[in-house]
């Protein structure tokens, strides 16, 4: 069946895949992550904020982002970034931004919205009266969540939280859309034309991205019944 | 900053020869096409595998486990690379050549991405609602003389699909939007449109906002319709918020 195959490529290409595409796609995901949980976080607690624009605008934001592909949102976040970044420094002209940091902008911007959904379940799993007890004990919102609510609500989510990161270094593939960002796909993929060479190149990016990904979250499965057992 | 804004662009022609609005509304029909068809499919494998997972059989198991993660662990734009560069040289010469002939290689390979991709996940919900039921219901249908088989479609899937109904209105909500994957690989549905409309027009956002919007009534659609099952079918007595709250697109 694969007589005609030439898996040579993929022995000369591989090196340089890993340590260049592969490395962009781990350091895009882990920022964004990073990223991603803390807007995310933030925007948690603007939904179950008692400050009603406040929980409209996160409410919006996350319900528009959630609806719409994340391809058409990375095509957005790719020709609106330099004009709100113009807009922020006052040029007149769109300004020049880098590829990794128009794919972080969006991954962080979309992943949010994911993010801040697991949290919002999250805090909205511990018991109202430990937010009440951490008022009644004179801690102001930011000391009372800060102390109390968030850190028990992230680890209840731990695992869900890396679930969704799985995903998103699924995700972070699609920047593959824009052409000019160097991630694992983008990089095979050139290689791949210019040896005329795709299939040998698509199933060694397959089985690449099956065992991160199999790996990875056969570790959150151990990892949550580790934790399951201590609670 | 310059950006000249002019939303008449929707109405004016596009190179094809009708207005732009119709290009979107032609890359539409596309979308609902390919997210309808693969989501039958993805039904269909989705309560086989599913299905399986939850027998008493091991190997059965084990090869319903292993469908569930190979679909479920690479990225969905790969699979849509594989199925279009890589299986038509895999499969026997004369049959490889016909699917790459075919009119419609595309969208034919894009429903078979996605109705794989998507079915893992649905196989995942149908595993389980069924073991959301008490282990009593299995034990009756084999009391009451009935076959596994028939304990399935007489017992277990009318109660499990009845109580995964949110989760599978979620992923037929995520379906769509995935289908927008599929322009990677040639196949014009509304994301494509609006990028080849952005491209002869350069009315960038305009483009992506006449996308969006129609994102959005689709979207809407579908949660007013999920709303409405999951009223009609929902069981008294369980608790069935899905996983409406967990991540996952």
């Amino acid at each position: 069946m694969f007589s005609n195959f030439d898996f040579d490529v993929i022995q000369r290409s591989w090196v340089y895949l890993f340590t260049t595409g592969l490395k962009f796609t781990l350091i895009l995901t882990f920022s964004a992550m990073l990223g991603g949980i803390i807007l995310g976080t933030l925007l948690a607690m603007m939904r179950l904020s008692s400050n009603k624009p406040l929980s409209f605008i996160a409410t919006t934001y996350v319900n528009l982002i959630r609806s719409i592909p994340l391809v058409l949102v990375i095509f957005w976040f790719y020709f609106l970034v330099p004009f709100i970044g113009a807009w922020i420094i006052g040029a007149s002209e769109p300004i020049q931004v880098g590829a990794f940091q128009s794919a972080l902008i969006t991954f962080i911007l979309f992943e949010a919205a994911y993010y801040c959904e697991i949290m919002r379940s999250g805090i909205q799993s511990i018991p109202r009266g430990q937010v009440f007890a951490g008022y009644a004990i004179g801690m102001n919102y930011w000391q009372m969540m800060g102390n109390v609510v968030l850190p028990q609500a992230f680890r209840n989510m731990t695992p869900i939280l890396l679930t969704q990161t799985i995903v998103l270094f699924q995700d972070v593939s699609l920047v593959y859309v824009l052409g000019s960002v160097p991630d694992f796909v983008t990089s095979a993929s050139k290689i791949a034309q210019r040896d005329g060479r795709l299939v040998e190149m698509y199933l060694f990016v397959a089985v690449v991205y099956f065992v991160l990904s199999f790996g990875l979250s056969t570790l959150v499965k151990r990892f949550q019944k580790k934790i399951a057992i201590i609670r | 900053m310059h950006y000249n804004w002019n939303w008449g662009i929707f109405w004016e022609m596009s190179p094809d020869g009708i207005p732009y609005i119709d290009t979107l509304l032609a890359g539409l029909k596309w979308t609902l096409a390919t997210a309808a068809c693969a989501w039958i499919m993805a039904l269909i494998l989705g309560t086989i595998f599913g299905t399986l997972r939850t027998t008493t059989k091991p190997w059965v198991v084990r090869i319903a486990n292993g469908y569930v993660e190979l679909f479920r662990n690479i990225p969905l734009l790969v699979q849509m690379f594989l199925w279009y560069f890589v299986m038509p040289e895999l499969l026997p010469g004369a049959l490889g050549d016909w699917i790459k002939s075919l009119p419609d290689a595309s969208f034919v390979t894009a429903t078979l991405a996605l109705g794989f991709f998507t079915s893992s996940r649905v196989a995942v919900q149908v595993t389980t609602g069924i073991q959301a039921l008490p282990r009593g219901q299995r034990m009756a249908g084999a009391a009451l003389g009935l076959t596994p088989v028939q304990t399935y479609r007489y017992v277990l899937l009318p109660m499990a699909f009845r109580i995964i109904i949110p989760a599978l209105t979620n992923e037929f909500a995520a379906i769509i939007k995935n289908s927008s994957v599929a322009l990677t690989i040639g196949l014009v549905e509304l994301t494509a449109a609006t990028y080849s409309m952005r491209e002869f027009t350069f009315q960038t956002f305009e483009a992506l906002t006449g996308a969006t919007i129609i994102y959005l009534i689709i979207s809407v659609i579908a949660l007013f319709m999920a709303r409405l099952l999951e009223k009609v079918t929902a069981v008294p007595g369980y608790i069935t918020g899905g996983s409406t709250s967990a991540g996952g697109h």
